[in-house]
Formats: structure tokens, sequence, C-alpha cells
């Protein structure tokens, strides 16, 4: 399988690699994924608590060069968006950015996983309730 | 000079050698003949130039010429044995005794007798990919009419003990076959020796070219029928209609006759090579070898680099250099390797795996650039890995509740 040249750059430059203080009040994680599965993904924010801006975003991934480009990827739209425009990220719009084939579209919905993990683990730890999300249908 | 890409693929199939090729070469246009057509001289040209292959095969493995029957490879070959030996000997019995960490070849052709009646057990195997003697023994039955373990594994090359499989099951009167696709050319094979009744192989996994195989069929001590799975004009003794690939034979042959004169040198060679790639990808942290290190084909290495993906592995370097990772992003079904699942490695080292198959044309410094490339695509990678991070801070990562997806 040939991968997208988008791919190919995000695994050869990964953007924001690295980690995140995490017991940071203002930081939120999202460890997604299972080592069994061959991918886990963890996603980090920090937020500006006056603004609910992101300020800073970070990525560790086990995986595929998919994988590894959907966080990547992830981690450079969180950047500057607000808490609640990171919500609204589709997995289906990584796909398109990306070129991923059918077969690695679960790498896209780990990696929106990942982003609503990292946002509820933020919620919490700042006495908001957790979302509830809807179960992400392609796995 | 060092060339590049490097094929370290060797296990999925072989480049040919210049040397078959050149042999094979007269047998496309000038001598097209027929090998069945017995009245004019094409037709003799054909037989003869078949007859000749055959006995170069028959020598690789010590059989007599008349016991190799061309197939279209390996594949037909493993069809050919199971189907044809559960059909002749249905009267004997329905039950067949195989291992986990078979082909699929011989594997899915199991699953399809047993839909048509046959009994299978599959023998699990230790660690080190080798079945259990005992358990093995302790399986066969008054119905069991054949024990199918293949010579030396595709992934981790691990040899089964195949002369005392075979003892015990002569001792119950049971017939031994063998997939021998990935040792024949590569070890010694010898069918007489080794106790061997039938025996699978094929000529791109030695250097020879693809679409032709053969499968061995002892016609004494005892003497082997098998029931054709291919109606025609009956070819090969009546075991496998159709028209001769004789360019393939004459190719097949050769590919032979070379393995026999140069497996020492290129065993000699090839093991070196393995063992120094394997030794120095070992000093990166938590490597380990998959398989057996014992009992091994000399030119395989299967090792796991825990806390690293293969597939991401293997993008870090597959423009350069030719390998098969065990993970599962690698095949098409989403499963990792059932072979490395089988030797009882957790699902996280199996999707961690790459295998080496080194060959006739390895040489030093491809070695030297793969031994660099996949150290410092491992390290880059761990940089990257959560789990690798999680490791080093000394968390137990069976001590975090996986959200499996």
């Amino acid at each position: 399988m040939a991968y997208s040249e988008k791919v190919i750059d995000h695994y050869q430059n990964p953007k924001n690699v690295g980690t995140l203080d995490k017991s940071s009040k203002n930081v939120g994680t999202g460890l997604v994924g299972a080592p069994e599965c061959g991918d886990v993904m963890r996603l980090q924010i920090e937020v500006d608590q006056a603004t609910g801006m992101i300020t800073d975003a970070k990525f560790k991934t086990f995986g595929c060069g998919s994988a590894i480009a959907s966080s990547s990827l992830a981690t450079e739209w969180l950047k500057g968006k607000s808490v609640d425009e990171a919500l609204k990220i589709d997995n289906m719009e990584i796909v398109e950015e990306l070129n991923l084939p059918p077969v690695k579209i679960h790498c896209s919905v780990l990696a929106e996983d990942a982003i609503k993990a990292a946002i509820n683990d933020y919620r919490e730890k700042n006495g908001l309730e957790k979302i509830k999300f809807e179960e992400s249908v392609v796995h | 000079m060092l060339k590049l890409p490097i094929y370290l693929d060797n296990n999925a199939t072989t480049p040919m050698d210049p040397r078959v090729f050149e042999t094979m070469t007269p047998y496309f246009m000038e001598h097209f003949g027929n090998a069945a057509s017995r009245n004019h001289p094409f037709g003799w040209a054909a037989e003869e130039a078949v007859d000749y292959a055959r006995e170069q095969v028959a020598k690789l493995i010590g059989a007599d010429p008349k016991e190799i029957i061309f197939t279209s490879g390996a594949t037909e070959a493993d069809n050919l044995a199971l189907k044809g030996v559960y059909e002749m000997y249905a009267a004997k019995g329905n039950h067949i005794i195989t291992a986990t960490t078979e082909h699929k070849a011989v594997l899915d052709t199991c699953k399809h007798l047993e839909k048509n009646g046959a009994e299978v057990t599959y023998l699990q195997v230790n660690k080190e990919g080798l079945i259990d003697l005992k358990e093995l023994e302790a399986a066969i039955r008054p119905t069991t009419i054949m024990v199918a373990i293949m010579y030396a594994n595709n992934e981790i090359g691990t040899i089964m003990p195949i002369r005392e499989i075979s003892a015990i099951a002569r001792k119950h009167g049971v017939l031994v076959f063998t997939d021998a696709t990935q040792a024949v050319g590569k070890i010694p094979v010898d069918v007489n020796k080794d106790g061997i009744d039938l025996m699978a192989f094929t000529a791109h996994k030695m250097y020879g070219p693809k679409g032709v195989g053969a499968l061995y069929v002892r016609r004494k001590n005892p003497r082997v029928k098998v029931t054709a799975q291919m109606d025609g004009g009956g070819h090969e003794r009546g075991m496998r209609s159709g028209t001769l690939n004789v360019p393939g034979i004459v190719g097949f042959g050769k590919a032979c006759e070379l393995c026999m004169l140069e497996m020492e040198s290129d065993t000699k060679r090839i093991s070196k090579l393995r063992d120094k790639l394997e030794s120095a990808l070992l000093l990166l942290e938590e490597a380990y070898v998959n398989g057996s290190r014992e009992h091994r084909l000399p030119h395989v290495a299967n090792i796991s680099f825990k806390h690293v993906e293969g597939e991401g592995l293997l993008m870090g370097f597959n423009k350069n250099i030719a390998l098969s990772s065990g993970s599962a992003c690698t095949s098409a079904s989403l499963e990792p390797s059932y072979v490395l699942k089988a030797l009882g490695l957790g699902d996280d080292l199996a999707h961690s795996s790459l295998r080496f198959g080194l060959g006739r044309f390895t040489t030093e410094d491809q070695i030297d650039y793969t031994i660099k490339a996949i150290s410092e695509t491992v390290i880059k990678l761990r940089e990257m890995s959560p789990l690798w991070e999680m490791y080093k801070e000394g968390i137990d990562l069976n001590s975090i509740e996986w959200a499996a997806h």
C-alpha cells in the first residue's frame, strides 16, 4: 500500500511530539487505543483557562504511519482553537486531509477519540461535567 | 557499492538466479513443445528437458525421479497431498494431525476437509515454535491417516524435528506429509533419512521461477497414493493432469542443482550475515528473537522491538529495505501474525515484529546499512511512543485498562 505524501511528511517530520505535565490543571490528557490492537495514542492539550483557547498540544503514538500522521495532524489543528471548536473536529476531515485509505480510517477515529478524551480529562480536572459522546462507529 | 533497495524478504520469494534464467530461455520459443507429444522432435525435446529436471529435483531431496509430481507451486502440492490422501485413504480413517503454525495452504485445506467430514487435531507449539513429540504420539488414533507438519516455518524459521516426528508416525503406520517450502534448497533434506512420505516444495523460494513446484510422493516402503485433484490428460502418473510448464520445470531443476552445489557455502556465508544482523539489533533495548535460535533456518531472523509498531517501523525504511512484519497493519485481516501468537507472544509483541529473510544475493554492506537504518528508526519511534515513555517511567503496561477497539 502506498502512503499519501502528507502521511509520509507527518511520519518523517511529526509535529508536536512530546509530553505536557499531565498533573497540571490546565492540561488535558487523552490516552486511547490498546497495545494489543497495534495502536495507542496519547494526545494532550494545554488550555488557557481565561480564554478557553488551546495554547499547546502534544502527542505520542504507538502505531502505523497513518496513526502517527493522524495524531500529528490533530495536534496541529488543535493549537489555536477553543475547546468548543476542538470538539467539532471530525475524523473524516482527517481522512480527507491525509488521503487515508478505508483500511486506515480507524486511525482517524482514534485521533478523534483522543481529542475528546483529552477535552474530557481537562473538563473533569476543572470541575466540569464530562461530555458523553456517541460511540464511534468505525472501529 | 551498496545497491538499493535491499531485498530481505527471501521467505516471501527469492530473486531468480541468472543461471536459472539462462537455462530456461530456450524453452519458451526454441523448444516450445508439449512434453506429452510423443510423436515428434518438439515433444521429445520438451520431454527430455523435463526428465532431466526431474532428476535434478529428485537428487536434491534424495528421491527417485518417479516420485516427483510437478505442480503449479507449493500451495497446489499442499492441497494435493492433504486432499489426495484424505480421499485415497478414506477406508482407513479420517483423522489428520497438524500444527497451529502451519502455512495457510495447509491450515485452510484442513479446514476445508473438516467440512467434508475430516477430523483434524491442531497441535500447539511451545515458545520456540516446536511441537511436543509426546503430544503428537498421544494424538494418534486408529483412524489417523496422516501427520502434516511443516519442515521449517516461514515466519520464524523454526525447524521441526521431522525425523523424530516420522519415527513416531511410522511406528503407528501413519503417513508423514511435510510442507518443506522454506527448507528445501536451504538445509539438507533427505526424504529417506527423514522418513517423509509426501513433501511439498516450490521453485521460487530457491532462486527458481514462480509458478512451478512439486509434490514428492513415496513409491516404496510404503507405496503412497493420492487421489488426483485435477482431472484431465493423466499427466504426472495420473496424479496431476495439465500440460507441463516446461520452462518452469527446467528452471526448477537448475535451481535445485545450484542449491545442491552451493548449499554449504551459501549457508556458511548467509548465516554469518544473519548472526551479525541479529546480534547488532539485539543491542537495542527490549528487542527479542521470536522462535528457536537453535533449531532455525540459517537465513531467517524474526525480531520484536517492544513498544514500536511493526508497520510504523517498516515505514521508516521500506523505500530502501524490503522486509515483512507480523503486525496486523501489514496484513489484510488486521489480525497480527497467528504464528507469533501461537508461540505465546502477546499481541503487542506480535505487532512489533520484523521478519528478516536473507538470501544468496544478500551482501555485507546491505546488512550494515540495514542495521543502521533499523536501529535509528526504532530509537526515533520509541521517542514518539507513549508505551516506551510509560515503560521508561516504570509503569506496568498490563496494569492499565486499555480501551480495546
